[in-house]
């Protein structure tokens, strides 16, 4: 899975290549997987296979590890509807597959969420979850526990209504549904329900919170990533933007986009939310990972979750009772002031506040957020979360928008630009328990890759101009780079090839929100060309182009 | 009114009539339509997406949009780019889920007749039809204002200045970008 673990740790036990000999890494050998989009997926490592599945049109490769240059297994086409590329908002992007009990589980752009048998590359089963001429897409990776597929939608730009669903993995029927937005009924909260905070307790808040049937389009799509505690038997994942943009069409609290859930996996029933973001005003989806830490804290070992979220704080909370324990800035704010603690409550700084027909200057972090769906990487070593992330601020307009059905639904025009110090990206380490940064190495573009990190002590992460570097864990030094073909927006992983040695791949190819520019092919001229982001990115096409190949890296022998 | 004047013999109303149809001829960039029709009705004789033909070629017919000269129409069709959430795919221009628009680049044709047919039909690649969702004249409206996002109407017609946060030159102020019929329809950047 691309987690890891259902922890979501992104960390792998093999220390083959560490700190003294990462230097001798080389490319071991390279995959061309054919499609020029942005490349967010992790390769997956299973049976001696490595599956990869592309951008639309979300093609899934079987690569044989057992024999020299990796060839081709098998290659499974879903052929997925043109027409979802006109309704996925950044980018075509996939998040990647999972591989569970001899099947392949993944994605399409058009909502089908599909199992491949393994060995085979034959289709188990497919089945279809949503529906593009409303706007649904799906970008992201599935989580498989026990018999059940988890997955969600995308669409916050669309008035989606966000859903996350649990498939039986055997034959891909519906176990359960909760929409993020609606009726308690239709939300799965029923009578474990039990939010820590005041303001997430009441009947129907899905409706409450919202104007009279703006629920139905308001978004909290759920297209990041899912965590599991097998303890426990809950699930955690966050719930994305409220829509539209423009906070003025939707007065009230907008449950329950913007949080966190935690269900419990056999029957869906949420046992507790948290809202980072109430009735949010930037565009703060909720949806980065919640990495499952257990530590000690405050003197007692404590279950925990760790979330650096789009808004600025990194949450540590309970992750049985949904307490925040602290909401700390790991980037420039100033949309905010804080979390109020003993509410729970974000404390939105009102002169940042989006106004229609006029323009607000420099809020930080930008709507992509000081982190944006780049999962981070959590070493029980050295306890620091490893997080790649953006340094940008923005100026916005809200405008009135109208809902129509398959068409975006915004509301908001934006132009981003590089935060304090110039520099676009950065890549951090943070001390889970002290709450403070350890170290930080400066990006010029955001670092929009996935973190990987190892027992060896090595750190793994990519640039967009298309650098794979290798960073000491403990102190952020750099170790070693490579300069890939194109820039890198994919997720690292490690593993232990048949041949017993330790191989690290990622895959080359830039695009998403931010790389969108160049995947794209849009006009540097128009500040507001991909909701505002490429005001900020007009140079990356100078720096690269478009790409989709897959690299793997081991030590010189 | 113009009767009126015709029946006199005296010299000033002939001057005033010369003057009126000098003025109204200026206005013509002006001009507003209550009842308007659509400005071009036989389509289909008229498109071309392919340059290359079999045989003997037919004569390309180029379509006329009369909005391109007429300023109000095209500010129409900026405010509607807006009402219809096109901005939401194409941005101002420089595009985002859907293709840019201010480039030099018209993967479907630029002809008036080319954009009309894609807003009405639609295009594989995730562009949307809106046949039957938007009167026909707004369309041709909505055609004006693309064709302005990159310099191809008189400077004196294309918009001036944008209605909200300034994120790019105005339309009037937009380099001329010669059409070429090129580029990538999204999926082409994909497989086979």
């Amino acid at each position: 899975m691309p987690g890891k673990n259902y922890a979501g740790h992104r960390f792998s036990g093999l220390d083959q290549i560490n700190v003294d000999n990462a230097k001798n890494l080389q490319v071991a050998w390279t995959f061309s997987v054919g499609v020029l989009r942005g490349q967010e997926a992790a390769p997956i490592v299973a049976d001696n296979t490595m599956f990869v599945v592309t951008p639309y049109p979300n093609i899934l490769y079987a690569i044989d590890l057992t024999k020299p240059g990796g060839p081709l297994k098998w290659k499974f086409e879903p052929q997925p509807a043109a027409a979802a590329q006109g309704v996925a908002c950044c980018d075509t992007v996939n998040r990647g597959a999972v591989y569970a009990g001899g099947k392949v589980f993944f994605n399409t752009l058009d909502d089908q969420a599909i199992a491949v048998d393994a060995n085979t590359g034959r289709e188990v089963w497919r089945a279809k979850l949503g529906d593009i001429s409303q706007g649904e897409t799906m970008t992201m990776a599935p989580l498989v526990v026990k018999d059940k597929v988890l997955v969600g939608n995308s669409g916050g730009e669309m008035g989606v209504r966000g859903w996350i669903t649990a498939l039986d993995a055997s034959t891909g029927k519906i176990a359960w549904r909760a929409y993020s937005t609606g009726p308690d009924a239709d939300v799965l909260i029923g009578d474990q329900f039990h939010p820590f905070y005041e303001q997430d307790r009441g009947t129907d808040l899905g409706v409450k919170s919202w104007p009279p049937e703006a629920w139905k389009i308001g978004g909290g799509t759920v297209w990041g990533w899912v965590t599991y505690d097998p303890a426990a038997n809950l699930v955690y994942y966050g719930t994305a933007n409220p829509g539209p943009w423009n906070p003025d069409q939707r007065p009230g609290d907008n449950k329950w986009t913007s949080g966190i859930f935690a269900r419990d996996l056999d029957t869906g029933q949420a046992r507790w939310f948290y809202q980072w973001s109430p009735h949010d005003l930037h565009d703060y989806d909720g949806v980065n990972e919640s990495v499952l830490v257990d530590l000690d804290y405050g003197g007692k070992a404590r279950k925990l979750l760790v979330h650096p979220d789009r808004n600025g704080y990194l949450y540590l909370m309970d992750r049985g009772t949904g307490e925040v324990l602290y909401a700390k800035p790991f980037a420039p704010i100033t949309t905010s002031t804080g979390v109020d603690l003993e509410t729970g409550r974000l404390q939105y700084n009102p002169a940042a506040k989006p106004i229609p027909g006029q323009v607000v200057r420099n809020g930080c972090p930008a709507s992509p957020g000081a982190k944006d769906w780049q999962p981070s990487a959590f070493s029980p070593k050295t306890k620091f979360l490893y997080i790649p992330h953006n340094n940008l601020c923005q100026d916005v307009e809200a405008t009135q928008t109208s809902y129509i059905a398959g068409t975006p639904y915004v509301g908001m025009d934006v132009r981003m630009n590089a935060g304090p110090g110039g520099h676009r990206g950065k890549f951090s380490a943070w001390d889970v328990a002290k709450g403070e940064e350890v170290w930080g190495i400066d990006e010029d573009f955001p670092a929009w890759s996935g973190a990987a990190v190892t027992a060896g002590g090595v750190v793994f992460y990519g640039t967009m101009e298309g650098w794979f570097k290798a960073v000491n864990a403990e102190t952020g030094k750099e170790l070693w780079k490579f300069k890939t073909g194109s820039g890198i927006i994919g997720q690292p992983t490690v593993y232990r090839g048949p041949d017993g040695n330790e191989y690290v791949a990622i895959l080359s190819g830039v695009g998403g929100w931010s790389g969108a520019i160049v995947a794209g092919g849009l006009d540097p001229r128009d500040g507001s060309a991909a909701l505002g982001f490429v005001n900020a990115m007009r140079d990356l096409p100078d720096k690269t182009a478009r790409g989709g190949t897959l690299y793997v890296f081991a030590l010189r022998q | 009114m113009s009767s009126l004047f015709a029946n006199s013999h005296s010299g000033a109303p002939i001057l005033l009539v010369a003057f009126c149809a000098l003025a109204v001829a200026a206005c013509e960039r002006e001009e507003r339509q209550f009842r308007p029709k659509p400005p071009e009705a036989a389509l289909t004789n008229t498109i071309h997406m392919s340059p290359i033909q079999p045989g003997m070629p037919r004569l390309a017919v180029q379509t006329r949009n009369d909005y391109e000269s007429n300023a109000h129409a095209v500010a129409q069709g900026q405010q509607l780019f807006r009402a219809y959430n096109c901005n939401g795919c194409h941005s101002n221009g420089g595009g985002g889920m859907g293709p840019p628009l201010m480039d030099g680049k018209w993967v479907y044709g630029s002809d008036p007749a080319n954009i009309v047919a894609t807003i009405l039909e639609g295009r594989p690649n995730g562009m949307p039809s809106f046949r039957g969702k938007i009167p026909e004249q707004q369309v041709w409206e909505l055609a004006a204002y693309v064709r302005s996002m990159s310099g191809l109407l008189a400077k004196d017609v294309a918009p001036g200045r944008p209605d909200h946060m300034a994120v790019k030159n105005p339309e009037n102020e937009t380099e001329r970008m010669p059409p070429k019929q090129t580029g990538t329809p999204p999926s082409a950047l994909g497989t086979d």
